[in-house]
């Protein structure tokens, strides 16, 4: 039996009187898509900005690789190997699609005073030339990303979140706004992305997806978690969590 | 200490004209995100304006209501339109610049275009000065005093109780939201920068009988009026009402108990030292990083 | 760099090298002047157009450059020292000024630099034993370079000329690092930047040091070019001046400070025609200009651009829709 990659145990978070998440417990695998599933206001996103260092717990213990990160910045949990897309869009809308992409790694090649004297690329135009052909936006690579279409700039948006190569991805809502056509494609870019190697090649690379599309998490994850009023009602593969009487009560209805 | 009481009230009168510039000044931010880098201006102008139907043989209440409605028309419509709308959804940077050429133009303007000597300008009060318990004070500072005081308050009281008032505030706190309630959002926009021209012919109406009116009086007037509201709470409307008296007061003080040329040095001071430890100003609330 | 990019830069360079001997004394020092500012602007363009920072606090580093050298040689000592004691004093300076950067946000940020001005000017005012208050430092002389006399004017010239080419190739060379896109990143979106791992805080340090660096040299040279040293020139005024140079030039393109900086100093001399009405045209130019090109002077090109890409994709549409109302 593996040792997870990451273990998050009794986390807490309040925002005043509202309990937003209340003793959240869940391991994920190596190699493992784990997706997160529920209403609105269960505590998906507190849970994951938690995880992301973007707030600070109340209570709980986060571990990546059995090393605690709990309170952990944005910034060295990027170091560490933990990649994240946004709900909202975030590109850089006045740079070019593919500088997006180069900026999206060039910090984690060599020092901030050796990058002072490097190539422009870094040396990682050849990677985002590979990530734009797999995401299949060749053809807007030179636009600057403000300019493109949500569902492409969506697929930049995920595209970024890869180029570093990080060991466990967190994915908020990826096909959320996106044309139900492109769902598909997300999809098997996802897979493909899960086979390829972390920065240690023998592990695959780990994802956590909050969604609301029922037919994309059911296909994607491996794992499902269901979150109900911050606290987790249910943790299964996907067959579990379709056969399970209180989640379909509760969220998924019948 | 009856030097020290005459010195605190007129430095109450002085601040709270800096006050009632402030408060148009925080307004026009709140609503709109417009920083006026030319409000002392915008109080220079009223000033030049009513010495005209004031020379054309209007008494001065009449002057100031005629010029109110010109301040309305240009200052508020005419600013609005021509500048804040086009510039405001490009961020800060070009109508910060814009209102920069436009203090220079309208101090250039009324210079070249109709006198770079300071003018009298008549006094809403009469000369006369009273004794409370051994302190001396002229009518002017007391009448000053209380009309911008009504002033202020009577704003803030406009924002908080009435429709319109809370429409406006409503704008302020969040456009989007407002917009979907079904509040006229460019209405009350508007509203906005018609209470801003209007307190800026109140402030000099009550300003320039001291000043004089001369070109650039609008400088180190809108100089004051700019920290007396970061001094206070840049999003707090009741903040430009303690920076503004805070300012008056010390100032005063400063002149005659340190020196004369330490006047204009102390709002800077105080300035500085508010930034330093309280950035948000004295009742401003602390902006959070958003994540 | 773009082939028409490199044409401008060249003949620009050439009339800059061969014009000066052609124009008077006056002529040759507001060129200098020009130069000057250029340079300071340079600085300014990087904190507050590539990397979005607020900075109206610009001209107090100008001043901590142009009193350091009119004191340090005023007690005697060279100007190759004043120089380099300038811009690691403007460095450091600079990195304290950032401090309140990252603790504070946008309008508040742009208050806190006011602050530090008003707190530097009030220093040159006051401090009379140090900088002679508002009497400042007189017969500030001009350095000599490898036994070769500056005193000139035009000699001067060429001496802030070569100053500003070096320091304007180092910044080039900058921009188009990592360290660029870093900067850019941080302007558009420092919370995506953060997760990307991009060390925000570092780079908003670094945006406001590295910028002091080059409005400390420029007042270094500014010291010995005007030769006479007073709080005047490094008020707050003079800093909000200088960001509407780099506005009005465009933020965030490389050549906007020179562009800004002759609309911000040589304009108003050329304006002077106007007589009386020659600040009024100056303002009211600044405001339409502002209405016309918000982000700039130098965004002109990519406007065009914008104009007839959309331009294209209309006429596509109108192609488009005429085939499919033909083919009905």
């Amino acid at each position: 039996m593996n040792a997870p990659l990451l273990k998050v145990d009794g986390l807490k978070k309040s925002y005043g009187a509202i309990l937003a998440v209340s003793g959240v417990s869940f391991e994920v695998m190596p190699g493992e898509i784990f997706g997160v599933i529920g209403p609105n206001g269960s505590g998906k996103t507190t849970m994951f900005n938690s995880v992301l260092g973007q707030i600070t717990p109340d209570a709980g213990s986060i571990e990546l690789n059995g090393r605690n990160i709990t309170g952990l910045s944005p910034l060295q949990l990027n170091q560490r190997g933990v990649g994240r897309t946004f709900q909202t869009l975030q590109v850089f809308g006045k740079m070019t699609v593919r500088d997006n992409l180069i900026v999206a790694a060039q910090e984690h090649k060599g020092s901030m005073w050796s990058r002072m004297f490097a190539p422009g690329d870094s040396g990682l135009g050849a990677k985002a030339d590979a990530l734009i052909d797999q995401f299949r936006i060749r053809h807007v690579a030179d636009k600057k990303a403000g300019e493109l279409s949500y569902g492409q700039q969506k697929l930049v948006d995920i595209a970024m979140a890869f180029m570093s190569e990080p060991d466990l991805v967190l994915l908020d809502e990826p096909c959320a706004g996106v044309n139900p056509s492109l769902v598909g494609g997300i999809s098997t870019l996802l897979k493909d992305l899960n086979k390829a190697g972390g920065n240690d090649g023998a592990k695959h690379r780990s994802f956590i997806v909050i969604e609301h599309n029922m037919d994309f998490v059911m296909d994607l994850c491996h794992r499902i978690m269901v979150m109900v009023e911050g606290t987790v009602m249910a943790i299964g593969t996907p067959a579990e969590i379709r056969g399970n009487k209180q989640v379909l009560d509760a969220y998924l209805g019948s | 200490m009856t030097d020290f009481l005459q010195l605190f009230l007129s430095g109450l009168a002085t601040g709270s004209i800096y006050a009632v510039a402030a408060l148009g000044f925080t307004l026009l931010w709140q609503a709109s995100g417009t920083i006026n880098f030319a409000q002392g201006e915008f109080v220079m102008l009223p000033a030049f304006i009513m010495l005209g139907f004031n020379a054309i043989g209007a008494p001065l209440v009449v002057s100031f209501v005629l010029t109110c409605g010109v301040a309305v028309l240009v200052l508020g419509w005419g600013f609005k339109r021509g500048i804040a709308d086009p510039l405001l959804r490009f961020g800060m940077m070009p109508i910060v610049v814009a209102t920069i050429g436009l203090a220079i133009a309208m101090r250039s303007g009324v210079r070249a275009g109709f006198s770079a000597e300071a003018h009298p300008f008549p006094s809403l009060f009469a000369d006369k000065l009273f004794n409370i318990a051994g302190v001396t004070v002229t009518l002017a500072d007391i009448g000053t005093l209380a009309l911008s005081l009504m002033l202020v308050l009577g704003t803030q009281a406009f924002l908080a109780k009435t429709v319109t008032g809370r429409a406006m505030q409503a704008v302020a706190q969040n456009t989007d939201s407002a917009t979907v309630l079904g509040i006229n959002v460019p209405r009350m926009i508007f509203y906005t920068f018609a209470v801003n021209a209007l307190l800026a012919c109140a402030a000099a109406l009550l300003v320039t009988p001291t000043y004089l009116a001369k070109f650039d009086m609008g400088e180190s007037l809108g100089n004051k009026a700019f920290f007396a509201a970061i001094i206070g709470g840049f999003n707090n409307s009741r903040g430009a009402l303690l920076g503004g008296l805070i300012v008056g007061v010390c100032e005063n003080l400063a002149a005659a108990y340190i020196s004369p040329t330490y006047k204009d040095a102390v709002a800077l001071v105080i300035f500085m030292l508010v930034i330093l430890f309280k950035p948000q100003g004295l009742l401003g609330k602390k902006a959070e990083r958003k994540v | 760099m773009k082939k028409p990019q490199l044409l401008i830069g060249l003949v620009a360079l050439v009339v800059l090298l061969a014009g000066p001997p052609f124009l008077k004394n006056y002529g040759i020092y507001l060129v200098s002047y020009w130069l000057v500012f250029v340079l300071a602007n340079m600085g300014l363009n990087l904190t507050v157009g590539y990397a979005g920072q607020k900075s109206l606090g610009h001209a107090a580093f100008f001043g901590i450059g142009a009193y350091t050298v009119a004191i340090i040689m005023k007690a005697g000592f060279s100007f190759w020292l004043g120089l380099p004691v300038a811009a690691v004093g403007c460095f450091v300076i600079g990195l304290a000024l950032g401090f309140p950067a990252l603790r504070v946000q946008t309008i508040y940020l742009a208050f806190a630099t006011l602050g530090f001005n008003t707190a530097v000017w009030l220093v040159m005012r006051n401090e009379e034993w140090l900088t002679g208050g508002t009497f400042g430092i007189n017969n500030v002389a001009r350095p000599g370079l490898f036994g070769l006399s500056l005193d000139s004017n035009l000699s001067y010239y060429y001496f802030v000329l070569g100053v500003t080419l070096l320091m304007g190739l180092l910044l080039w060379g900058l921009v188009r690092s990592p360290w660029g896109k870093a900067f850019t990143a941080l302007r558009d979106n420092p919370i995506r930047a953060e997760s990307l791992g991009v060390n925000i805080q570092a780079y908003t340090l670094l945006s406001f040091a590295i910028g002091a660096v080059y409005a400390g040299v420029a007042g270094a040279l500014f010291a010995s070019l005007v030769q006479f040293i007073e709080p005047a020139p490094f008020t707050v005024g003079a800093s909000i001046m200088m960001y509407l140079m780099v506005v009005v030039g465009g933020p965030g393109y490389f050549f906007g400070p020179l562009l800004g900086s002759a609309v911000g100093v040589l304009l108003p001399e050329w304006l002077r025609f106007a007589q009386a009405w020659y600040l009024f045209v100056f303002g009211a130019s600044v405001v339409v200009l502002m209405l016309w090109l918000p982000d700039g002077l130098l965004s002109i090109p990519d406007r065009i651009k914008a104009r007839r890409l959309s331009r294209e994709a209309s006429a596509a549409r109108a192609a488009a829709a005429k085939s499919i109302g033909a083919a009905a």
